[in-house]
């Protein structure tokens, strides 16, 4: 993941003019409907024509406009509003066994068909390489067929004046509960991607993120300590209607977390105190505590530990010089008795889940969704796939797991939404599982993240830790960040909270691949307890 | 179309801004012809390229901003980016920290493009990952490796008369090789601007060397260690501790360079007085562009020396606040300099030239009678802004030395470690070499915090 990269790459840390985004900039008024599908049909049949002409035995076109726009404040004011518009078309085929890529720009009959062929050189290159051809797992035509992510407000429709002023009543809210410095951006995306293949697919699809993000920050000009505590929103597959706060969306407890909807100015409020109390928090002693970790905070455990070790291009080395390989092996899997976790422990692959990042309705190569396990009863059953691997492992069809970020990018295998299905009992709320711990930390928001490139040895910090002593929560701590083994982690989980207590995670920034791209996922979960996990002291002295 | 010259951009900028109404404007054109290569498994698994030509433009009215981009370059095209621009601007509040355009600058001319990297082909990029795939195969070993190059321009002109053009080149070549049991893994790892110093061969050569080597490993118990750093492993803690050296952060008392009771820093030894960080557009081995993200000249900034802090990075606006002088008040790296790639996702800032000694690695690693050398770190992370702690692993080939010879292979570690606390232990320093757009020497440092062991290979 790679929030930063992006912002610095895309100059909105500094409000640069060096935007990197390429393509052209709508203006707030602009037009935002998708272009008419048969005028991208027309261009898509004569990139699949001149690829096949020159040799392709499959070919694939993928005509993409993107539209974003990112408003960046800070305190009273606001330092930059982008809006930008990426159009252009990417080309990809086999010829000679071989995979080829090349994109353009110019959406012209002539240049488009000029990226086919270029594509179709690459290929032919490349094949001179392949010990193997390039085996695809067969996917039928399906059509001239639509999706859209089903938003009830558009984020590009709703006026930037309006979106301006929450984040300044955000930033106020903050200010005015006792925070030095305070960071609010509201992130919008809208992919509007059209793909055909020469298998006979003509797919159009419309796809909205949104992720309001805000940091409020303290600091203690005596002793030179400063302490932050983010929001608590979600990036999330749905529109501006996401903002509104409802109380449906909220969950109560010793620090109000949210699910389905946000009140950015309340968490801005409540973030604001809360940094002031991490700054006064008790610093953690090092030893093993039983964790309760909030969905806030699980997602990105199970994103690393779990969303990343399952992609079968990982498994099988694809990415061994970047990513790394994995330590779920297809010689575990084939096992069919390998223990990812314990019995309570159900991880599900859900490309189609309502809200989430990662929801479409066919892939970036034109495969359907679905929803399937990966980790059942506590055992590994099965892979993420796209339609070059899944003859590797034996089988028949890929899973859609194929993403490309913008249509200059050559689509790759990339995570779906992978969530913790809630538990066996209904009625098992955080409060009651809290009750049950005698020595723990509770802890909500995500923190830093690392993880080894078999995805073995992990750390992670996040936002807020509260201290467990004898069912009850005694007072905040910092310096907190826990170390396990992915194995033994999993195994270690001894319940999770019902399905009333479900929220998701994710992120706008998963980094994977050479060039590296970034993607965007979610992951759910209910608050799960984790026994005897090895957390150590951060503190150091410079 | 994605190279253009100086004369052919600034006639396009001429028009632009031309068309402009704002009170000031400014226009960036930006150009690349960009190809690669990845492979895995003994074949290609993606390659492709992209030729890319953007407009930037940068309207305001008063304090008030607008930005709008395009990549259609009709009149009537060029006019529409302009007249967005100022629409965006007029919607835009006024800020109070805006900050004028600059006037007429004189810009240093890196020497950082090359004929023999724009001139690449996929022929010559299939034919030099062919190299390091055949090499692997006589190994019987497994390669997974990417090639990347491009070739890029950048030219910008504003309303009071600036105008400025650069263009560079970049190869970066990298491969991890694999034992077939999965025991052993290397990697190799050169970036330059002129392919004719790339050799996918040589680069290849010592991944194999690596991954034979830590084929059968030890496992020691985690703790303080001496240790060796290679370049390529320190390079990314090292940069991004200097992208944080922002004035205006350690003034607002949020930075690692905050002191207690107030103030910063600036003019306090930091670490060890041998360490010499700075940046330098005109170096040759690592070059930096002409200029950085608000049009300022680059020029030589020393950011710590004799282990003092000398500069901290100031925005135009944060300098003008605080009254500190243009040559006192340099712009930060990144975000602009050629060669940046992420490692574990993880942005260090390139363009970074720590000097060292002129000792070899091999000369250092004579010189320690018991350590751990560590090749190559992952997945970099910051656990805190405070002190600047950051943890990670070590990767491909992390080994023990004795009485100055490599023991044997070890399993990998997590660390927990500052790069201020690793740059006061600093026991030798060897020749810089470089390393993801940096220079970096290898380094002998004592005391260095892993605080777990990994089983990943």
């Amino acid at each position: 993941m790679n929030r930063r990269t992006f912002l610095q790459s895309t100059g909105l840390a500094t409000g640069s003019l060096l935007l990197p985004i390429w393509g052209r900039s709508v203006s707030a008024f602009g037009e935002t409907a998708p272009l008419p599908a048969a005028d991208k049909k027309k261009l898509a049949d004569i990139a699949l024509n001149a690829a096949t002409k020159k040799g392709a035995t499959y070919a694939d076109v993928r005509i993409g406009r993107y539209l974003n726009q990112f408003i960046i404040t800070r305190e009273n004011r606001v330092e930059n509003i982008v809006n930008t518009e990426s159009y252009g078309a990417g080309v990809r085929v086999i010829a000679d066994g071989g995979w080829g890529f090349f994109a353009t720009d110019q959406l012209t009959p002539e240049s488009i068909a000029s990226a086919a062929e270029q594509a179709v050189a690459i290929a032919k290159a490349n094949g001179k390489l392949q010990e193997m051809p390039v085996e695809l797992a067969p996917q039928k035509g399906v059509g001239e067929v639509s999706w859209r992510t089903p938003i009830q407000k558009n984020a590009f429709e709703v006026p930037v004046g309006e979106k301006v002023k929450l984040l300044l009543e955000v930033n106020a809210a903050a200010l005015k509960a006792g925070a030095n410095f305070v960071n609010s951006n509201l992130f919008q995306v809208n992919e509007q991607k059209y793909f055909a293949s020469t298998d006979g697919s003509y797919i159009d699809q419309d796809v909205h993120r949104i992720w309001p993000a805000m940091g409020a920050t303290v600091i203690d000009p005596k002793t030179g300590k400063f302490q932050t505590r983010r929001g608590l929103g979600i990036p999330c597959g749905r529109g501006y209607e996401y903002l509104d706060g409802k109380p449906e969306g909220k969950l109560a407890g010793v620090c109000t977390r949210y699910t389905t909807s946000y009140d950015m100015v309340e968490d801005a409020t409540n973030a604001a105190k809360q940094a002031r109390e991490k700054i006064a928090a008790k610093s953690v002693e090092a030893g093993q505590y039983d964790l309760v970790l909030d969905p806030s905070h699980l997602w990105l455990t199970i994103h690393e530990s779990v969303g990343h070790p399952l992609e079968l291009d990982r498994v099988l080395g694809y990415e061994a010089n970047f990513a790394g390989t994995s330590f779920a092996t297809l010689d575990k899997w084939k096992t069919g008795t390998f223990k990812y976790g314990s019995p309570q422990v159900h991880l599900v692959a859900d490309k189609l889940q309502p809200g989430s990042l990662g929801a479409v309705g066919y892939d970036d190569e034109g495969v359907p969704c679905k929803k399937w396990d990966l980790v059942k009863d506590g055992i590994l059953v099965n892979y993420q796939k796209i339609r070059d691997q899944a003859h590797i492992v034996g089988q028949q069809e890929s899973d859609g797991c194929c993403y490309s970020q913008g249509w200059s990018d050559v689509q790759f295998q990339r995570m779906p939404n992978v969530s913790l299905q809630p538990g066996n009992d209904p009625k098992l709320t955080t409060a009651e599982m809290i009750k049950g711990v005698e020595r723990g930390i509770y802890i909500v928001g995500d923190g830093s993240f690392s993880i080894d490139q078999q995805r073995y040895n992990f750390q992670f910090g996040g936002q807020l830790f509260y201290e467990i002593k004898n069912g009850e929560i005694v007072g905040m701590l910092r310096d907190v960040a826990y170390q396990a083994n992915t194995q033994d982690f999993w195994n270690s989980c001894v319940a999770v909270c019902g399905e009333n207590d479900y929220a998701l995670g994710g992120s706008f920034f998963d980094g994977k691949g050479q060039p590296e791209q970034t993607s965007a996922v979610s992951h759910g979960s209910s608050t799960a307890r984790f026994n005897k996990i090895n957390v150590i002291n951060t503190a150091r002295k410079i | 179309m994605a190279q253009l010259s100086e004369s052919d951009a600034q006639a396009i900028l001429k028009k632009v801004l031309g068309f402009s109404k704002a009170d000031e404007a400014e226009a960036t054109l930006n150009g690349s012809h960009s190809g690669n290569l990845r492979f895995a498994r003994a074949a290609v698994s993606t390659s492709g390229g992209a030729d890319e030509l953007s407009l930037a433009v940068k309207s305001s009215y008063g304090k008030k901003t607008g930005t709008a981009t395009i990549n259609e370059f009709d009149d009537a095209s060029l006019e529409k980016v302009v007249r967005r621009a100022e629409e965006l601007a007029q919607l835009a509040p006024e800020n109070p920290e805006y900050v004028t355009f600059l006037g007429p600058q004189k810009y240093p001319q890196p020497s950082a493009y090359f004929e023999s990297t724009a001139g690449i082909t996929p022929d010559w990029r299939a034919k030099a990952s062919g190299t390091s795939i055949d090499l692997c195969k006589e190994h019987k070993l497994t390669g997974a490796g990417f090639l990347e190059d491009d070739a890029s321009f950048t030219a910008v002109a504003n309303t009071h008369g600036l105008t400025g053009y650069y263009r560079s080149t970049g190869l970066d070549f990298s491969v991890t090789v694999r034992t077939p049991d999965g025991k052993g893994s290397g990697y190799g790892v050169a970036d330059f601007n002129d392919a004719a110093k790339m050799n996918t061969g040589s680069v290849t050569q010592l991944a194999i060397d690596k991954a034979i080597r830590s084929a059968e490993t030890r496992a020691i118990e985690p703790g303080k260690y001496t240790v060796i750093l290679e370049p390529a492993a320190s390079v990314d803690l090292i940069s991004h501790m200097v992208s944080q050296m922002d004035a205006r952060m350690a003034d607002e008392g949020r930075s690692f360079l905050t002191k207690a009771g107030g103030g910063t820093r600036l003019g306090e030894k930091l670490v060890d007085e041998r360490v010499h960080l700075y940046s330098d557009p005109m170096n040759t081995d690592a070059p930096g562009t002409a200029w950085g993200p608000d049009t300022r000249p680059r020029g030589r900034v020393d950011w710590i020396k004799d282990g003092t802090v000398t500069n901290l990075a100031y925005s135009r606006y944060w300098a003008q606040k605080k009254g500190v002088a243009e040559d006192q008040a340099p712009a930060g790296v990144g975000n602009g300099f050629r060669g940046g790639r992420t490692v574990g996702g993880f942005e260090g800032a390139p363009g970074v030239i720590m000097d060292g000694g002129t000792d070899s690695l091999e000369d250092l690693i004579k010189g320690v009678k018991r350590g751990v050398l560590v090749t190559r770190m992952w997945y970099i992370r910051e656990v805190d802004p405070q002190t600047l702690l950051y943890t990670g692993l070590t990767r491909d080939g992390t080994f023990y030395v004795e009485d100055g010879q490599i023991k044997y292979a070890i399993k990998n570690f997590r660390f927990n470690e500052s790069p201020v606390i690793m740059l006061n232990n600093i026991e030798a320093l060897g020749k810089p070499v470089r390393a993801n757009g940096c220079l970096v020497p290898p380094m002998v440092v004592r005391d260095f915090t892993f605080s777990s062991l990994s089983d990943a290979v």
